[in-house]
């Protein structure tokens, strides 16, 4: 049996209320071990108030070829951005 | 520099024409500044030069800590001892940050470190040279980091979205590593003769080999060539050279120090510090193994990973043990 640790994804949320967001990865046996390093290797600096450990291989992500398909009907879309009405002047709070 | 001469496995710069349609697609991106992931097509040899870069840049921290790490008993102070750990710890975090953004491409961490042991992949020639005064602790944050940080920023724009992204961590916390070795030497410089003698000593002994860390001259390289058209390596090995030499003297005057080059003289037509001829033939042989240090770092490297063999598995048959009870419970 190979004695290399399962890799993990870091997520941590920083002080300003913000969602947690990916860092990096790292290797641990456990996921209480994942935190305990993610806390060293990614909060030396008082970086975060809350860290996420998820095992790499339970991420599920979508194929870069699948790029266009997925995101390009967006791109025409321009009216589902306020921007895309024009307001007269006149019209406040709006 | 912390990667040195790293091999493409490519013996000319591929023309437009030459390319296969991915690889022309692949470039347009590197052209166009879009960063590549992971999971993109990458045309082999991209791959395999990452590898090579991100591990060689990964053991160089890891193997970096061996010198520093020499001074923690011994630093002056409980002040400077908090510090330089502070230090070594950032050192290991770096390591870390590249040994996963490396593994992105499909290495694992078990072969990087064979791969090291067996001598395949080199790390910094800087770090087979011995620490042995605190003031060479000031040399090294002040020269080795700084020319570390020289080399690392335009590495945060560099085309590999996970490297450039450990790049830009890194870079923060490398700032404080320079600054603290300059107030090292700035200490030590204020202090008693003998005590400015050895910041003295310090910097004339690694101000050369700090200047050999950013590679040889690579104007002819087909390696370098290849590396910048992918955007992986973004400035040449003499003008990151020289950059280092415009910013260190006016430090170092600063300090009082006298950097140890006779030819080292401000050229006002240049706008830029000339400096003496670089020993080349003492970098190869350090790189091929013959410093003063590299069997020793090497033993202590492999004995950290041997002696903490047992710790790794007893880690991976505990957790397989609480998941088996947590299984039996359910």
């Amino acid at each position: 049996m190979s004695s290399e640790w399962p890799l993990w994804e870091v997520f941590i949320r920083s002080q300003h209320g913000l969602a947690h967001k990916h860092v990096g990865s790292l290797h641990a046996p456990d996921a209480g071990m994942a935190v305990r390093n993610a806390r060293d290797v990614y909060t030396r600096r008082n970086e975060g108030v809350s860290i996420w450990v998820v095992r790499s291989a339970d991420v599920h992500a979508s194929a870069p070829g699948d790029r266009e398909a997925l995101f390009d009907p967006a791109n025409d879309k321009v009216y589902r951005h306020p921007t895309f009405f024009p307001m007269p002047d006149e019209v406040k709070h709006i | 520099m912390y990667a040195q001469m790293i091999d493409t496995g490519l013996t000319k710069v591929a023309d437009t024409a030459d390319m296969s349609d991915d690889e022309r697609a692949f470039q347009a991106r590197i052209d166009d500044d879009v960063r590549i992931e992971p999971k993109d097509w990458m045309p082999e040899a991209y791959r395999r030069t990452l590898i090579r870069q991100i591990q060689q840049h990964a053991h160089s921290e890891v193997v970096g800590m061996l010198p520093e790490g020499n001074w923690i008993t011994r630093a002056p102070s409980l002040a400077r001892k908090a510090i330089l750990m502070a230090k070594v710890q950032d050192e290991a975090g770096h390591g870390l940050y590249l040994y996963c953004a490396a593994e992105t491409l499909g290495v694992s961490r078990e072969q990087m470190i064979e791969d090291l042991h067996a001598g395949k992949v080199k790390y910094s020639s800087i770090f087979n040279y011995p620490t042995l005064t605190w003031a060479d602790i000031g040399a090294v944050g002040w020269l080795v980091d700084g020319a570390a940080i020289m080399n690392q920023i335009p590495l945060c724009r560099c085309s590999f979205g996970p490297y450039a992204r450990a790049m830009i961590r890194i870079c923060k916390e490398e700032s404080f590593h320079q600054r603290q070795g300059f107030d090292v030497m700035m200490s030590l410089c204020r202090g008693t003769p003998e005590q400015k003698a050895m910041a003295q000593d310090a910097l004339d002994r690694w101000w050369w080999p700090s200047l050999m860390m950013f590679g040889p001259p690579d104007a002819a390289s087909v390696h370098s060539a290849h590396s910048a058209k992918w955007k992986i390596k973004r400035l040449s090995n003499d003008e990151l050279r020289q950059r280092f030499v415009d910013q260190t003297v006016p430090q170092s005057d600063y300090l009082g120090l006298r950097i140890p080059d006779d030819d080292l003289a401000w050229n006002e037509d240049r706008g830029h510090y000339d400096f003496g001829a670089i020993d080349w033939s003492e970098f190869h042989e350090v790189l091929k193994g013959h410093g003063p240090c590299n069997r020793d770092r090497m033993r202590t490297r492999v004995n950290a990973w041997e002696d903490g063999a047992w710790v790794r598995e007893a880690a991976v048959a505990h957790a397989q043990k609480r998941d088996a009870r947590a299984k039996a419970a359910a």
